[in-house]
């Protein structure tokens, strides 16, 4: 493969993410007001195009059009960047997501991921996704510090204020609760993780291999780096108007938005990769004799459900918790998920040491 | 070819973010400076191949050091700094010293150029299990008394920040 042809290739595949992507994410927001509305026994969005199908558009044809205030006392450079850095490093850590398998497209070996580095004569994948993936969550702490920060206001520091020192303990928590799936599969390639998990239902890293805990925290961390209820202290409208993006409007407010709900989806989808297996299917050991279409799609497929699955889940407990208070929210990340995090490294470590 | 181009683009952003920093008047301008100096930083250690020292220097400087910088700048609300006119210690001292040291490296790169060899993309390749095991078998006592040291640092830190009523 050559040089010109592995750049056509990562445009292609970039293109197509980043509208999947984003039209996901509008089709997401409008479930969430559905799914919600429904749990709460309403209708939700219905006026717009059948089944309010079409509210999405409406949404961002009025972000588009309304009037972008900027106030008199913001410190103007960061106000601007803060959202573009958001939204930017949401949509960068999604590019490290593997989709499926190695799919053969004229010959071409081609990885169904974007960031797949070009070694000289054929893509390759990259080997540290995960902690590169880390690497960008621990960044995005600044879109939301400086947002609160350059906008001078007194809501927005005390939302970015809650936000930033959420993010900071729960990425702790995060980092830690991947290690026993590390242990594991003894890679930091996301794509090597999912295949250590193939064969059957039993080698997912959730059933078979007892990871539940892991994940367990791996879900609560991850909820609070989201800034998700029941840890959505930086935006909780009854205190802080709307925290650190109280100040914006428009579609620089619509970038935070878009960035909230980039970050769900790549939160969904290492839940996926890490602990249920990625794009396996669950009756992978049947052997269930299958079309050579469906055996190209399936992985895809699955991958989407299973995604699906933890996106649902969001809303779900959305719909169902209260929000904690906050000295509540430090004492669940540093006194109970930390301490458990770390037993389940040690219970791990010792379970593969004895075994191997 | 394609390192050399990619090493100059990010060894510039790298200087460039360093000027700034010193250039920029308000300080939360010059963090972010420094954080711009770390990510190109990370770039240059992934050319090399050191993509988990990369990944490190982005999750540990650029993510968890620099945001607490940002923090204590956001707090205190510090404001634009006062530039004075420079001392003459930095007039008399400082340029002809920084242009010695200029010329020294040229000399020295200059005339050791072919002894000193060259690097390409991942040449200094080292995968993260083969770093691991390098630390935790050949390097586990320094690896072992940093982590005591840091112990004590941590220590050390709570102790200044709470005091006894």
């Amino acid at each position: 493969m050559s040089l010109t042809t592995y750049i056509i290739f990562a445009i292609i595949k970039l293109a197509i993410v980043l509208f999947v992507l984003l039209t996901a994410v509008a089709y997401i927001v409008l479930l969430e007001r559905k799914v919600v509305a429904r749990m709460q026994n309403r209708w939700g969005p219905n006026r717009v195009g059948p089944f309010g199908l079409l509210q999405p558009l409406a949404d961002g044809a009025k972000f588009i059009f309304k009037e972008d205030i900027i106030p008199d006392s913001v410190y103007k450079p960061l106000y601007i960047a803060a959202p573009m850095i958001a939204l930017i490093l949401a949509l960068t850590s999604i590019s490290l997501i593997p989709f499926g398998e190695n799919w053969k497209i004229a010959g071409y070996h081609v990885p169904l991921e974007i960031t797949a580095f070009w070694n000289g004569n054929g893509i390759q994948d990259i080997n540290i996704g995960l902690l590169i993936i880390l690497g960008i969550t621990s960044i995005g702490v600044y879109g939301v510090a400086l947002s609160g920060w350059s906008s001078n206001s007194k809501y927005s520091l005390l939302g970015s204020l809650r936000a930033s020192a959420q993010l900071m303990s729960y990425e702790l928590s995060l980092g830690l609760s991947l290690v026993g799936v590390l242990l594991i599969s003894g890679s930091l390639s996301l794509r090597q993780i999912v295949d250590s998990q193939g064969g059957s239902i039993v080698n997912w890293n959730f059933f078979g291999r007892l990871q539940f805990i892991a994940f367990f925290i791996y879900i609560m961390a991850a909820y609070a780096e989201t800034n998700r209820i029941p840890f959505d202290l930086p935006e909780a409208e009854t205190e802080l108007v709307a925290g650190y993006h109280t100040e914006y409007s428009s579609m620089k407010f619509a970038m935070f938005f878009m960035a909230e709900y980039c970050n769900m989806v790549t939160v969904a989808c290492l839940a996926t990769i890490l602990f249920f297996g990625g794009w396996h299917s669950p009756f992978e050991a049947l052997h269930i004799a299958a079309p050579a279409l469906w055996i190209a799609i399936s992985p895809v497929f699955w991958f989407v459900v299973k995604v699906f699955f933890f996106i649902f889940l969001y809303i779900w407990i959305r719909g169902t918790l209260p929000r904690f208070r906050y000295d509540q929210l430090m004492a669940f990340g540093w006194k109970f998920l930390l301490p458990l995090s770390i037993a389940n490294i040690i219970v791990t470590s010792l379970v593969l040491a004895l075994r191997s | 070819m394609l390192h050399q181009v990619l090493f100059i683009i990010f060894g510039v952003v790298c200087v460039a973010g360093a000027l700034n920093l010193l250039l920029q008047r308000h300080p939360i301008n010059s963090a972010l400076s420094l954080i711009v100096v770390m990510g190109a930083l990370a770039l240059l250690f992934l050319l090399l191949g050191a993509e988990f020292v990369a990944a490190v220097q982005v999750i540990v400087y650029a993510g968890a050091v620099m945001v607490l910088f940002v923090f204590v700048i956001m707090l205190l609300n510090a404001g634009v700094e006062e530039h004075t006119r420079g001392s003459r210690v930095a007039i008399f001292l400082g340029i002809p010293g920084l242009i010695a040291f200029f010329i020294f490296m040229c000399w020295a790169i200059g005339s050791n150029g072919s002894a000193l060899g060259q690097a390409r993309i991942g040449s200094f390749y080292v995968p993260t299990q083969e770093l691991g095991i390098a630390l935790f078998r050949e390097f586990l006592l320094p690896f072992e008394v940093t982590s005591v040291l840091i112990l004590i640092a941590i220590m050390g830190a709570v102790v200044l920040a709470r005091r006894e009523r």
